[in-house]
């Protein structure tokens, strides 16, 4: 694109972004208000986090949520790699079309539709409500978008590579463990924290499909909030989105050190 | 023996992810149509069932001519549901029209951005949608009030004498759709605008075209895939949100989704808001068929 930077340009890029993160500021800001009311500022406190801490449905909540994002996240990456490869690898088998179909729609399905066929799958199959099913719910919703960004990876990569590996005696298992795995590598963390940031965000699939004893993070802020906003789930809100911001720039930072260590061992070799 | 092992190991690839998609994907779709057509009922789980499939032959024919329509014809009959289908139709036309009005320039400036700033700039549009959507719609209640963030603002500058009724109305749910789906929009705008050839604007430049008129007969025909990619990802979400407009509508908003789940957890009637869930699909699906078509022709056009 042109090389010229005008003040239109410049003003709707800062008006665009005062827009994306002034909320998220404001929010964090009144976390630490010394007042009960969140649009007051009446001086810095950090009482309100003393006080999350100390509460204890919150806690439970917070455990709940970090168990199922985890597992959840885990089991969706390793089902979302697969189907980014069947995608990718196998072009011809059958049912190729439908399985496409099935890996694209959850991306912009509805979540009430989501949730409610879920439950009543687990429904008609008899199983309680509770944690396993939401972790079930969060795998399946999940693992489309881990497979949509493996793919992307995988789409890029040149085959070549694999090849090359095959001819120097490796079988197609070693080829790709040792070859494509590593490549791949980045797009799989990434779409690890994806699926684990999207369990963590998630709130209506979750309200489907738990049972007594599993309330989720996003469901009691979501119950709180019904009854008013305190500062207490501002420090909470706060303190999520600390952690989300912190894995997400230290996997950047982890990703781009890789790719850098790469180039080097390139040109090493080509020396 | 090698090649033996590494096809069961393409098998697996294939079919584990297959099977647990049309287990837990495809098979629920047909739980919802079938319970659309059962009746509601006080028990647990509260409905009758409509189609045993252990009634074996002769009782599936008894089952078919038990299926009710009733659930459809009451759902056409009473006004609350059409109102909602068509209110939420018109909220995700307005907030994707009111996102691109601010996602263009911001991708357009984006692009024309020095291309050291670029990836970071694209990095800070990521970042916002990797928190949470909760607590970013959540974020907003603080301002929207009466007494909230905003009308403090606008009434110490004077602009209002009176604070605006913002929180619990159609403009809050606006408000809120166009900040949670704005990346969604600028990522495949800012994608398509940065790869334009910056040479053609001056070419049409050079043969007499204004900067407007160049932008409108040369990059906005060019931009178009990325105009409705993003139109497309903010419009079919929207169609079926729930947390917005539950979080900052008021009693005049009426979206779908949120029909849905009030039918479901107020009134527990699993049966309706199944087959408002079935009618919701139905509404989805030619956007989402359209969308599909537009992506693939764009990755045709892309080779």
């Amino acid at each position: 694109m042109n090389k010229t930077w005008s003040s239109f340009n410049i003003v709707s890029v800062v008006v665009g972004f005062a827009f994306l993160y002034i909320p998220i500021l404001l929010l964090i800001i009144f976390s630490f208000n010394e007042s009960r009311l969140v649009t007051v500022w009446a001086g810095f406190s950090t009482k309100w986090y003393a006080e999350a801490f100390s509460n204890q449905g919150l806690m439970d909540a917070a455990w709940v949520t970090a168990k199922v994002a985890f597992v959840s996240a885990t089991l969706a990456t390793v089902l979302g790699t697969m189907a980014a490869l069947a995608l990718v690898r196998f072009n011809r088998f059958r049912g190729r079309f439908l399985f496409s179909g099935m890996v694209y729609a959850p991306l912009v399905m509805p979540e009430v539709i989501t949730g409610l066929s879920l439950l009543l799958l687990f429904v008609s199959l008899g199983m309680d409500r509770g944690q396993t099913t939401i972790i079930l719910a969060h795998i399946t919703f999940s693992m489309c978008f881990v497979a949509v960004v493996v793919q992307s990876r995988l789409y890029a990569l040149d085959p070549s590579l694999e090849e090359a590996a095959q001819d120097l005696g490796a079988n197609p298992a070693q080829a790709f463990f040792s070859v494509t795995l590593p490549i791949i590598a980045p797009a799989i963390i990434a779409g690890w924290m994806l699926a684990f940031t999207l369990s963590l965000d998630d709130l209506v699939i979750a309200q489907f499909n738990s049972g007594p004893g599993a309330t989720t993070l996003p469901m009691k802020i979501f119950s709180q909030v019904r009854l008013g906003v305190t500062p207490e789930i501002n420090a909470i809100c706060t303190l999520l989105v600390a952690l989300v911001a912190s894995g997400v720039i230290i996997a950047s930072l982890v990703t781009k050190f890789t790719d850098l260590q790469r180039q080097r061992n390139a040109a090493l070799a080509r020396q | 023996m090698r090649t033996m092992v590494t096809k069961s190991l393409s098998k697996v690839t294939i079919w584990l992810p297959y099977l647990w998609l049309l287990i837990f994907f495809l098979a629920p779709f047909f739980l919802v149509a079938k319970l659309s057509l059962s009746q509601y009922a006080i028990a647990q789980p509260p409905y009758i069932p409509a189609f045993e499939w252990a009634d074996g032959l002769t009782g599936w024919w008894r089952d078919i001519k038990l299926l009710s329509f009733e659930n459809y014809v009451f759902i056409t009959e009473e006004s609350l549901y059409w109102k909602s289908y068509l209110s939420s139709l018109q909220i995700a036309a307005v907030s994707t029209f009111l996102t691109l009005l601010i996602g263009f320039p911001m991708a357009y400036g984006m692009a024309r951005a020095p291309s050291g700033l670029r990836p970071v700039l694209v990095m800070l549009v990521i970042l916002p949608f990797w928190t949470s959507f909760l607590i970013r719609v959540y974020a907003w209640i603080g301002i929207l009030k009466k007494e909230g963030l905003l009308n403090q603002f606008l009434l110490w500058l004077g602009v209002i004498s009176d604070p605006l009724t913002i929180l619990n109305t159609n403009w809050a749910v606006y408000i809120g759709i166009v900040y949670s789906y704005l990346p969604f929009m600028v990522l495949p705008l800012y994608a398509n605008l940065e790869r334009q050839d910056a040479s053609l604007l001056e070419a049409a430049q050079d043969l007499g075209s204004t900067r407007f008129g160049a932008f409108w007969q040369v990059t906005w025909p060019l931009a178009r895939p990325g105009v409705i990619a993003g139109c497309f990802l903010v419009f079919i979400p929207t169609v079926g949100e729930f947390v917005i407009p539950a979080l900052l509508g008021g009693s005049e908003t009426l979206m779908i989704g949120q029909t849905l789940y009030d039918e479901f957890f107020k009134n527990r009637d699993w049966p309706v808001s199944s087959t408002v869930a079935i009618l919701l699909l139905l509404v989805l699906i030619i956007p989402i068929m359209l969308f599909q078509r537009s992506q693939a022709l764009a990755r045709e056009n892309a080779r």
